[in-house]
């Protein structure tokens, strides 16, 4: 009866923090899937990689909107979140100045989505990454 | 460039690369993943053709 519980306390304990814990997530953010190849994880992370780079590069080429920081309407904040996830696509985007927003197309507004949604998968990549890091995941 | 696709084939691609990286972050062996990439990938695809249907209804 006892060993539940304990497995249940083991579980619930802190994961000690490793330096590839911290790396593996902050890479996958910056460069999607660095995360998992920085841990030999060749097959996912490279498949991570084109999957959220393709989606972001679609939605540019989509002429879908970047958002940059902004306090105004609350969809135009959780956009930028959105994006801010995609890390270094999200940066060169933004110096680049490219993603502007063809408002005058039907289909530029998937390009948003694509873009939004790339960013969210990225950020979904990294704490795979993290998880690998800690052991949590094979 | 820019790039136009129809609503069903941004819908698809969408669908396509949301359930590699969900096959692969959400489970741990590599036939659990493409099990699960797979499954998402056919209930995006068929949950657009029922939306599309059901807003077809809907304007008539």
């Amino acid at each position: 009866m006892a060993e539940p519980a304990t497995k249940a306390a083991s579980k619930a304990q802190p994961q000690p923090v490793t330096l590839m814990s911290v790396v593996a997530p902050a890479l996958g953010w910056l460069i999607p899937g660095a995360g998992h190849l920085i841990q030999k994880r060749w097959g996912r992370g490279l498949l991570l990689m084109a999957s959220i780079v393709a989606m972001f590069v679609l939605g540019i080429l989509l002429e879908g909107k970047v958002y940059a920081f902004n306090t105004g309407d609350i969809l135009d904040m959780l956009g930028f979140v959105g994006d801010l996830g995609a890390g270094g696509l999200y940066i060169v985007t933004r110096a680049m100045d490219w993603g502007r927003g063809a408002i005058n197309l039907a289909t530029a507004d998937y390009g948003t989505k694509y873009i939004i949604v790339s960013g969210l998968l990225n950020i979904i990549s990294a704490v795979d990454a993290y998880d690998i890091a800690i052991g949590k995941k094979p | 460039m820019t790039l136009q696709l129809s609503h069903f084939s941004a819908a698809v691609i969408f669908a396509f690369f949301a359930s590699i990286v969900f096959g692969i972050t959400q489970r741990s062996t590599r036939r659990e993943m493409v099990r699960y990439g797979a499954y998402c990938f056919v209930l995006f695809v068929v949950g657009t053709i029922a939306a599309g249907w059901l807003m077809w209804l809907l304007r008539h």
